[in-house]
C-alpha cells in the first residue's frame, strides 16, 4: 500500500513539476546561457557514444538480416530493413537509453546532491524557483537536442549497415544498391515518427530524472539510490512509452 | 590614498526590518512530534537567539519561518503574512544562513553572491558587482571572489553564506548554527558580524545556536527549546542565573568525573 502511495506521489509531483517549469517558459530567453550549457551537456557530450553505438547496431542488424535473408534470396532488401528499423525504432530507442544512462543519471545525481546538501532549500529561500532555473533549461535543451541525436543515430546506423553489407562476403551488396533500396522503401513519415518518439522519450527522461533528484531526502546513500531509481524508471518509461507512441503513430 | 567614505550599495537597508510571530506551532513527522505548541514573537530589528540541545527542533522551527516546512498546526507569520505562502517570500526579503553554508558548489564565490540580484534583476551588472564586492569586504573575504566553495575552509564558507545573505539586503536574516565547527576566535568573529549587521543595517536576526557566549553576548532575547517545547524566554541577563534547573544544566553544565552523566543514563 505504501509503495502504491509512493508511486502515485511520484507521478503527482512529476506532473506538478512539469506545470511549474512550463509556467516559467517566458523566462527562457533570459536563461539562454543555462539553456546553451544544457544543450552542450545533453547533445554534444552524448553524441560520440550515440554514434558509436548506432554504428554497431546498424552493423549487427545488417549482419543478422544478411544471414537470414540470404536463405530465401532477399538479401538485396537489407537496406530497407536496416533503414526502417533504425529510423522507426532503434535510433530513437537507443538514443533514449543512452540519454537515460548518461544524462538522466547525471541530472538525478546533481539535483539529488543539491537537495541533500540544502542548495535547493537555499534557492527556495532566495525566491529562485528550482523549476525555473534547474528544470526548465534542461527540458528545453532536450527538446532541441533529442531529434538531433536521433537523426545522427539513424544516419550512422544506416552507414554501419552499408559498410557491413559491402564487406561481408556472404552479403556483398554495394552501398549504391543498399541505399537505393533504403530510399525506395522508406518515407519521410518513418523518419518523422522516429523523431517524435525520440522527443517524447527525451522529454520524459529529463522530467522524471529532475523530479526524482528534487524529491530526494536523506544523505549520500539516498543520492546513489536516486540515481539508480532515475535510470531504472527511465528505462521502463522508454519501453512503455515506445509501445503507446508506436500505436498512436500507426 | 583617498579616504573618501564608501557609498553604501545596500540601498534597501534600514528600510523595513520585519517582525516574526509564531502562534501555537506544532510539527509532527509521522508519529514523532518535533515541535509542541510553540508561541513567541520577534520584534523588528531584534536579535533573537534560539538555543536548545541537539534534536530539540530548533532547525525545524527555523525552516517554518522561511516556509521550507509547513506546520502541522498553528501559524507562523512574517511581517503579518503567512510564512508558508510563496507570496510572502516574494514580498519579504528573507535570507537563511544554513549550518553547512549550502553554497552552490558549481558556482564561484562571486557567482554565489551575485545569483540573487541577477535572478531578481536588481540593478545592472556594475551595481551587482559593487554590492558583491562590498559584501565580501564586510566579511573580510576579498580574496575569495573567484574561488570555488570547495576551496574554502569551514569558517570562510559560513562567512560567504552570510555575505550571500547580505547581498539580498534582507529584512529578516536567519542563521542556523553559524558558529558550529568553528574555533573560538572565528565564533567570536561571526557573533560580531551578526551584531554589526543588525546595528548597521537594522536587520531582524534569528539565530539558532548552541553557543552560550554568542547568545549572552549579542542577543536581545534568548529562547530555549527542549524536547520540542519552549521552556524559557528571556533576556541574556535573566539567563545568567536561570531558575529552571533544566536550563541551568543546559547552559552551565558541570563536568562531574565522579558521577558522570552517561552512567546516570545507563541506570
Amino acid at each position: 500500500m505504501n509503495q502504491i502511495t509512493a508511486i502515485l506521489e511520484g507521478i503527482g509531483s512529476t506532473i506538478q513539476l512539469l506545470f511549474r517549469a512550463a509556467s516559467y517558459t517566458p523566462s527562457l530567453w533570459r536563461q539562454r546561457a543555462r539553456f546553451i550549457e544544457q544543450c552542450y551537456l545533453i547533445g554534444y557530450t552524448t553524441l560520440p557514444i550515440v554514434a558509436i553505438l548506432s554504428f554497431f547496431i546498424g552493423s549487427v542488424l545488417a549482419l543478422q538480416a544478411g544471414y537470414s535473408m540470404s536463405n530465401f534470396g532477399a538479401k538485396q532488401f537489407i537496406g530497407s530493413l536496416v533503414g526502417l528499423s533504425m529510423a522507426r525504432e532503434l535510433g530513437p530507442v537507443m538514443a533514449a537509453i543512452l540519454l537515460a544512462g548518461r544524462v538522466g543519471s547525471a541530472i538525478a545525481a546533481e539535483l539529488a546532491s543539491m537537495k541533500v546538501y540544502q542548495e535547493i532549500d537555499a534557492l527556495v529561500t532566495m525566491n529562485i524557483p528550482p523549476a525555473k532555473v534547474l528544470v526548465l533549461p534542461r527540458l528545453a535543451a532536450v527538446l532541441v537536442m533529442m531529434p538531433v541525436l536521433a537523426i545522427i543515430a539513424d544516419l550512422v546506423g544506416w552507414f554501419g549497415g552499408a559498410i557491413v553489407s559491402k564487406y561481408t562476403a556472404s552479403i556483398a551488396i554495394e552501398p549504391e544498391a543498399y541505399f537505393s533500396v533504403l530510399r525506395r522503401f522508406m518515407e519521410f513519415k518513418d523518419v518523422l515518427n522516429g523523431l517524435i518518439k525520440a522527443e517524447v522519450f527525451g522529454f520524459a527522461i529529463v522530467l522524471v530524472c529532475c523530479s526524482i533528484g528534487l524529491n530526494t531526502r536523506g544523505g549520500p546513500r539516498e543520492i546513489g539510490a536516486a540515481v539508480t531509481k532515475a535510470v531504472v524508471v527511465s528505462l521502463i518509461l522508454i519501453l512503455v512509452l515506445d509501445y503507446f507512441v508506436t500505436k498512436a503513430l500507426m | 590614498m583617498s579616504c573618501a567614505p564608501t557609498r553604501n550599495p545596500f540601498t534597501h537597508t534600514e528600510s523595513a526590518a520585519v517582525g516574526v510571530s509564531i502562534e501555537g506551532l506544532s510539527k509532527s513527522f509521522g508519529k514523532f512530534q518535533v515541535l509542541k505548541n510553540i508561541s513567541f514573537s520577534v520584534q523588528p530589528g531584534e536579535i533573537f537567539v534560539l538555543m536548545g540541545p541537539s534534536g530539540s527542533g530548533k532547525s525545524v522551527l527555523l525552516k517554518h519561518i522561511v516556509g521550507l516546512e509547513l506546520p502541522t498546526s498553528g501559524r507562523v507569520t512574517v511581517d503579518g503574512k503567512d510564512a508558508s505562502s510563496e507570496a510572502t517570500r516574494e514580498q519579504v526579503r528573507m535570507a537563511l544562513v544554513f549550518q553547512s553554508g549550502a553554497l552552490f558548489n558549481s558556482l564561484s564565490v562571486y557567482d554565489n553572491l551575485a545569483l540573487y540580484p541577477r535572478e531578481h534583476q536588481v540593478g545592472d551588472e556594475a551595481s551587482i558587482r559593487e554590492k558583491v564586492m562590498r559584501a565580501l569586504q564586510i566579511l573580510s573575504l576579498e580574496g575569495t571572489a573567484n574561488k570555488a566553495p570547495s576551496e574554502l575552509s569551514g569558517g570562510m564558507k559560513k562567512r560567504v553564506a552570510i555575505a550571500r545573505g547580505l547581498v539580498m539586503e534582507p529584512q529578516l536574516m536567519l542563521y542556523d548554527e553559524p558558529t558550529s565547527e568553528l574555533d573560538p576566535v572565528m565564533s567570536a568573529t561571526i557573533a560580531e558580524i551578526i551584531a554589526t549587521l543588525k546595528d548597521e543595517y537594522h536587520v531582524t536576526s534569528i539565530v539558532v545556536s548552541h553557543d552560550r557566549e554568542l547568545a549572552l553576548g549579542i542577543a536581545d532575547r534568548v529562547g530555549i527549546l527542549m524536547g520540542g517545547e519552549l521552556v524559557s524566554l528571556g533576556t541574556p541577563a535573566e539567563l545568567r542565573a536561570p531558575k529552571d534547573p533544566r536550563v541551568a544544566e543546559f547552559l552551565y553544565p558541570k563536568i562531574d568525573l565522579k558521577n558522570p552523566r552517561f552512567k546516570k543514563l545507563e541506570t
